[in-house]
């Protein structure tokens, strides 16, 4: 094993120390942990504090798009008129290669709900919807016991935690869709209707659930709001590097000795997550033929770029693909990597709302044209028609799951064109 | 929307608790009752068998002041709602590519040879039904396979036959990773914990 | 409503001003820049998913939807550069992928939005290898024949139907490359607006069922004209081939029908070529023999001067020209004849001034309109494309809506039921009912009097009261007059019009007359809607169709219908519209003016026009409203104070919207309708 720079974060500065849900997750556990300490304390702050604390500790948004929590929460209106203002929390978990909120809320829930607690406050809501995706139905379980708790022991309710504000918090199952995780699908589907992306402008901050503002956050994002709070904004924004400041949550998947999840500081370096928290690469580094660095999403990192690249919002972005969800999937050299992403395609395939034209039409376009070349049965030509594919659909469709599905083609080709062009003439070659 | 798919003729709607309705009402404005719609139809199609006909669909619809339509809409969107009968037991097996890394295709065979379905099919008992589903959200778990309401995790091709015929056996199973591991800790199959406390 | 301010723009180098709450596409538009588009449409939400609009704007690493971006100052917008076209051909291509090629086949081709957009943006090749999508074709009953294989998802069909028509049981299942269009459990189209739906579906998915495979738009002859199946007047376009109706589309005017028609409008046409008099009869031993017009003139002539003046009626049916209505009123003024009834049903109205029988609102009042009570109406039945406008305000504005009626009808829209019984007006009146805050709060408030109300005993109480309120609560103003009828047919406010200073000869006193068999001569012109006993009579009949007056007719006129003469109609505001011919009425039928001067030639009392313009110059002089469409009065009534009604319940009559006028009873395909929608 091969020793790296920067040392692993340190216990105490780990958020989530029941991560693996090794102790409880009731309340009386949580509470030894730290949670629901002096809120009442933190909520005696200004609204507006309250974001500037959260602003200055550099938190950027958990759940892939890498935006400034604090900011985000700084465009609610700043005071309470006729329509409430409200916070959803994005638990519809779905990108491939991603279950970090799963853990979060099966194993550490008052985080979440302290979270609420707070973000809430802060933006004048007195109300908040968790959107938890429909498969976890245990989660949902504990997390609505764990609310349950929360309310009996007037930590939420009225009058939350004695601060004078009254919070009510609601958990609401989705049913199977992955674009119910795009921020205005998930307010329209919280609204009752099918899952299917909104138009902006307006944005949710002006008209959002209800037509009222609204601002949506992941549940990493939401749940690490306390802790920054207690230990202070400068605490977070010391961990990591500038700008992609504090510690993240980390799934490793696929070729690994060891999957996990794991909190790391931001910035680590990938081979040094994977090597040191999830027992390498199946068959050793060398074995390494790439990675897919935040959910299936984003595009592919060949493996000399994995050598050398740390885990953070700028570096990765800088490196052509992006931190997304911090969803990281290992994949060796045994992988058929064509078919590793036709899988991919599939799957936006399958979770395009069908709404407007692009992705409608092109995400199923572009998986049968990829399994196309994944058969062999293709010519460079076809590549070509399905980069320029790509194109057609990233960025003219109303969300950004035209993009999410273009991307990881993209990236099979930046990285592995001349191979795959190798193997398409091999078979033309046997075939002749 | 295939008619005679949905026709039920003298269908006897399942029974459902006011209680209940009325609690998961609560959770949203009074003069949004729509936003019930999801929850609603995950209830009734609970209690009728794992499936939504018709009548359950306009039950919930006329509960919610929402036009018939609006809740197929719905209905028929979201991948968790079934429009057709499915078996007692609803496995729903990953395909996803990380499930796909760690050998899903595996586990699919496993099924396959275990209960002799396809994507899609029943066993004739009812019992089974099959379904290949997009990413559960488990990845370091994988490959999984939703049992129900449950996740069995860190499959692989003898497990998934292990378990799956102890749910024909009519034994007791236990969700979760099915290879001694708590949750989604770094787990060494040589029981040498690598995780601090 | 606030002055808005303008907002400058700058479309591909030009600057121009827009008014603030303008869309890019609007703006883009305004400077000439043609935007192509599939999904939006001016009178729908906007629902930005057809992508084809897109453009570029400035600091925008991606185009934008136009139709969905509200313009604002100072943006910079381009049409034409390359990332617009890169993203239209982008976008076309997606949209063919999956389109059949059958357009040699399909009832769209030459008006299709797709078609003429692929010729500018289109590929010309394909790069698709894989199948295409076949898609089931959906039941959507009578009018509108489905070919979903064709659908490129722009939900402007469900989004008429759950805005405009208020039908709900029309949406998209299932997600993805299998979203699919269908109407709930594919139950056919519930709505008198349905025909809508194949105008604005852009491709051929919803096409006429009727007009299926009939003809090409580039071999139609194509006449502008004014819609005769309700009082509304509904601006249409006949399209027709040789010498025979195809198909009627709506023509846009946004006073009054906007961009639609109802589904009668457009549909009844296969009852013009059905049970037509093509030639004059006499009954001779109870039997109907075909004559020369020179032998039935001289039958009518023979009898007229055996009979009296007081013996003689005539009665104006429901879809008369104000033409044809004035050469009669000349003939019996000329005859010395003063028994005309302006219409067949028992109908009281005040004839005060000309505002007491008119919809003094406007139909675009409706639109401004902030609270309405409607009384003893069914607008839905009886004036589906008004019906929608008042849904329009309901749907964008919250318009609040009570209604006084026999029963609680569906209109589409929610409404307060204030039960059946007008003595509730009194309340209203003396502020001791809830509504009457309504009326209070209301800037523009409108009450509309219906069928229910007109032929009902309480009639002129109803309408006194209803003038008395709307004159408490502000109902009359400065460009604001709530008060307003609610007419069904055609010919009714232009025959009042016409015959209101000549005749004032009514219903009852018909029926009067003949209990006491007074009558012995009736000329039915174009009227088979009455409920008198006028078998002992002699009867002549003029009109169109083989209906219930040929029946009687001892002598049958043969007449043109409305979409083979010029003439003019009345609307219920009061506007006159003039219709076009588009098509000469069959075998010897002629134009109905014309048989009136003839016959009165024949009479020897020779009418004092021998051509539609003098004929018009003779009426416009007697009476200018007919003239001018600015000409609506509108005076203050006088305030009365609680009414002892004579009767207050409202009774309900049972009507077939798609059934009621010749025209459409001959339709077959109004009669699958009907049988569809009972």
């Amino acid at each position: 094993m091969i020793k790296m720079g920067i040392k692993m974060l340190q216990n105490k500065d780990k958020i989530f120390n029941n991560i693996f849900g090794f102790q409880s997750n009731k309340l009386s556990y949580a509470l030894k942990r730290g949670d629901w300490d002096k809120t009442k304390k933190i909520l005696s702050l200004d609204h507006d504090v309250i974001i500037e604390k959260i602003k200055n500790s550099g938190l950027r948004g958990r759940g892939g798009a890498g935006f400034s929590t604090g900011l985000k929460w700084s465009f609610m209106p700043k005071t309470l008129g006729e329509r409430p203002h409200y916070l959803v929390v994005n638990a519809d978990e779905s990108e491939p290669g991603t279950c970090k909120d799963r853990d979060i809320i099966r194993h550490e829930p008052h985080k979440l709900i302290e979270g609420c607690l707070i973000a809430s406050y802060a933006m004048r809501a007195h109300k908040c919807y968790i959107y938890i995706r429909g498969e976890f139905a245990n989660e949902a379980k504990i997390l609505q016991s764990a609310i349950d708790e929360a309310y009996e022991n007037k930590l939420i309710g009225k009058n939350a935690c004695k601060s004078g504000w009254d919070f009510d918090l609601y958990l609401h199952r989705g049913a199977g869709a992955y674009i119910c995780g795009e921020e205005t699908a998930l307010l329209e589907s919280l609204e009752g209707k099918k899952g299917q992306p909104r138009l902006k402008p307006p944005f949710p901050a002006g008209v959002g659930l209800y037509g009222c503002p609204t601002t949506v956050n992941n549940v990493e994002s939401i749940a690490v709001v306390p802790t920054i709070l207690r230990r202070g904004e400068n605490w977070f924004s010391k961990l990591g590097k500038e700008n992609n400041t504090g510690t993240k949550l980390f799934c490793i998947s696929g070729h690994v000795n060891k999957p996990c999840n794991v909190e790391e500081e931001m910035g680590i370096p990938l081979r040094e997550l994977i090597e040191k928290h999830a027992g390498g690469v199946v068959g050793g580094w060398d074995n390494l033929l790439a990675i897919i660095p935040g959910g299936s999403s984003t595009p592919m990192l060949p493996k000399q770029t994995c050598d050398i690249i740390t885990m953070d919002f700028d570096s990765l972005k800088n490196a052509g693909t992006g931190l997304g969800t911090a969803g990281v999937i290992v994949m060796n050299k045994t992988t058929d990597i064509v078919e590793a992403i036709v899988r991919l395609a599939f799957f936006y395939k399958h979770e395009s709302c069908g709404q407007c034209t692009p992705c409608r039409e092109g995400t199923g376009w572009m998986w049968r044209l990829l399994k196309k070349i994944a058969s062999k049965d293709a010519s460079p030509r076809d590549i070509d028609n399905l980069l320029e594919l790509t194109k057609q659909v990233e960025g003219h469709t109303i969300c950004a799951l035209g993009d999410a599905a273009a991307w990881p083609i993209q990236g099979l080709f930046k990285n592995f064109r001349d191979e795959i062009e190798m193997g398409l003439k091999q078979k033309q070659i046997a075939a002749e | 929307m295939k008619k005679e798919q949905l026709k039920a003729e003298n269908y006897k709607l399942c029974i459902i608790d006011q209680v209940k309705v009325d609690e998961i009402l609560d959770k949203y404005p009074s003069n949004r009752k729509a936003s019930a719609v999801i929850p609603l139809l995950h209830y009734v199609q609970k209690k009728s068998n794992g499936w939504l006909p018709v009548p359950e669909i306009e039950r919930v619809a006329e509960i919610l002041d929402m036009p018939y339509m609006k809740v197929y809409e719905v209905a028929s969107f979201y991948t968790m709602f079934n429009l057709k009968p499915v078996g007692k037991k609803l496995l729903q097996l990953c395909h996803t590519t990380p499930c796909w890394l760690r050998g899903s295709d595996e586990i699919e065979k496993s099924i396959f040879d275990t209960l002799k379905i396809k994507d899609g099919e029943t066993t004739p008992d009812k019992m089974f039904t099959l379904m290949k589903v997009e990413c559960l959200g488990a990845c370091v778990n994988a490959p999984i396979l939703q049992i129900n309401d449950d996740y069995y995790e860190d499959l692989d091709y003898k497990s998934t036959k292990e378990l799956l015929n102890k749910i024909k056996t009519k034994k007791n199973i236990k969700p979760g990773s099915v290879i001694g591991r708590k949750s989604s800790e770094p787990y060494d199959k040589n029981g040498n914990k690598n995780v601090t406390k | 409503m606030d002055e808005l301010r303008n907002i400058n723009i700058t479309i591909d180098g030009i600057e121009i001003s827009v008014p603030q709450g303008s869309t890019v596409l609007q703006a883009c538009e305004a400077a000439g820049a043609e935007i192509p588009r599939f999904c939006y449409h001016e009178k729908l939400s906007v629902a930005g998913n057809c992508r084809m609009c897109l453009v570029e704007m400035e600091r925008s690493p991606k185009p934008i939807a136009s139709c969905a971006m509200p313009a604002s100052d100072g943006m910079i917008i381009k049409t034409s550069s390359e990332m617009v076209e890169k993203a239209r051909k982008g976008v076309m291509e997606f949209l063919l992928i999956n389109h059949p090629l059958d357009c040699p086949i399909c009832d769209q081709g030459g008006e299709c939005d797709l078609q003429d957009q692929a010729l500018y943006f289109g590929k010309g090749e394909t790069r698709f290898e894989n199948s295409k999508r076949a898609v089931s074709d959906k039941n959507m009953g009578p009018l509108i024949k489905t070919t979903m294989t064709r659908c490129i998802h722009c939900t402007r069909c469900v989004r008429f139907a759950n805005e405009v028509a208020g039908v709900e049981d029309l949406g998209a299942t299932g997600r993805g490359e299998n979203v699919e269009i269908s109407t709930y459990l594919e139950k056919a189209v519930t709505s008198e607006l349905s025909g809508n739906l194949v105008d604005l579906c852009p491709v051929g998915a919803l096409t006429s069922k009727p007009y299926q495979f009939v003809a090409r738009p580039w071999e139609l002859t194509k006449t502008e004209s004014v819609d005769v199946m309700d009082a509304i007047g509904s601006n249409i376009r006949i399209d027709s081939r040789d010498g025979k109706v195809l198909r009627i589309l709506p023509k846009n005017n946004e006073s009054i029908n906007e961009e639609w028609i109802s589904d009668k409008s457009r549909y009844a046409i296969d009852g013009l070529s059905k049970q037509r008099l093509d030639t004059p009869f006499i009954k001779i031993n109870n039997k109907l023999q075909r004559v020369s017009w020179d032998e039935a003139f001289e039958v009518i002539n023979s009898k007229i001067s055996k009979i009296s003046n007081e013996n003689f009626v005539g009665i104006v049916g429901n879809q008369v020209e104000n033409e044809a209505i004035f050469a009669l009123r000349e003939l019996f003024k000329k005859l010395n004849l003063n028994k005309i009834l302006p219409f067949q049903k028992k109908l009281t109205f005040s004839k005060e001034n000309r505002s007491s029988y008119l919809f003094n609102s406007k139909i675009e009042g409706l639109d401004k309109c902030d609270y309405l009570l409607l009384i003893g109406a069914n607008p839905r039945v009886d004036s589906a494309i008004l019906n929608a406008r008042i849904r329009k305000n309901y749907i964008h504005r919250d318009l609040k809506i009570s209604s006084i009626s026999s029963q609680k009808f569906d209109l589409k829209f929610n409404y307060e039921y204030l039960g059946s019984d007008v003595k509730i007006l009194n309340s209203i009146l003396e502020k001791k009912h809830k509504i009457s805050n309504d009326f209070e709060k209301a800037n523009f408030p409108m009450i509309i009097i219906g069928d229910e109300v007109l032929q009902s005993d309480c009639s002129l109480d109803v309408q006194k009261i209803s003038t008395s309120i709307l004159k408490k609560f502000g109902g009359f103003k400065k460009n604001w007059n709530g008060f307003n009828i609610l007419h069904n047919y055609a010919s009714t406010v232009g025959a009042i019009d016409i015959l209101s200073e000549y005749s004032d000869y009514n219903h009852s006193a018909l029926k009067n007359d003949i209990n006491n068999n007074l009558i012995k001569f009736v000329y039915l012109l174009n009227a088979d809607d009455f409920d008198f006993d006028i078998s002992n009579c002699f009867v002549i009949y003029q009109g169109h169709h083989g209906d219930k007056g040929a029946q009687l007719a001892d002598v049958i006129l043969p007449g043109a219908a409305y979409t083979e003469k010029e003439g003019s109609y009345t609307n219920l505001e009061g506007r006159v519209q003039y219709c076009q011919r588009a098509t000469f009425p069959p075998g010897d039928a002629k134009e109905d003016w014309t048989i009136l001067r003839a016959l009165s030639e024949k009479l020897g009392k020779k009418l004092d026009f021998d051509n539609l313009l003098q004929l018009r110059d003779i009426m416009f002089n007697s009476k200018t409203m007919l003239k001018f469409d600015e000409n609506i009065y509108s005076s203050e009534p006088k305030i009365t104070t609680k009414l002892d009604f004579k009767s207050s319940k409202l009774n309900y009559e049972n009507k077939n919207f798609f059934m009621t006028c010749p025209i459409s009873r001959c339709s077959s395909t109004m009669a699958e309708c009907s049988k569809v929608n009972i």
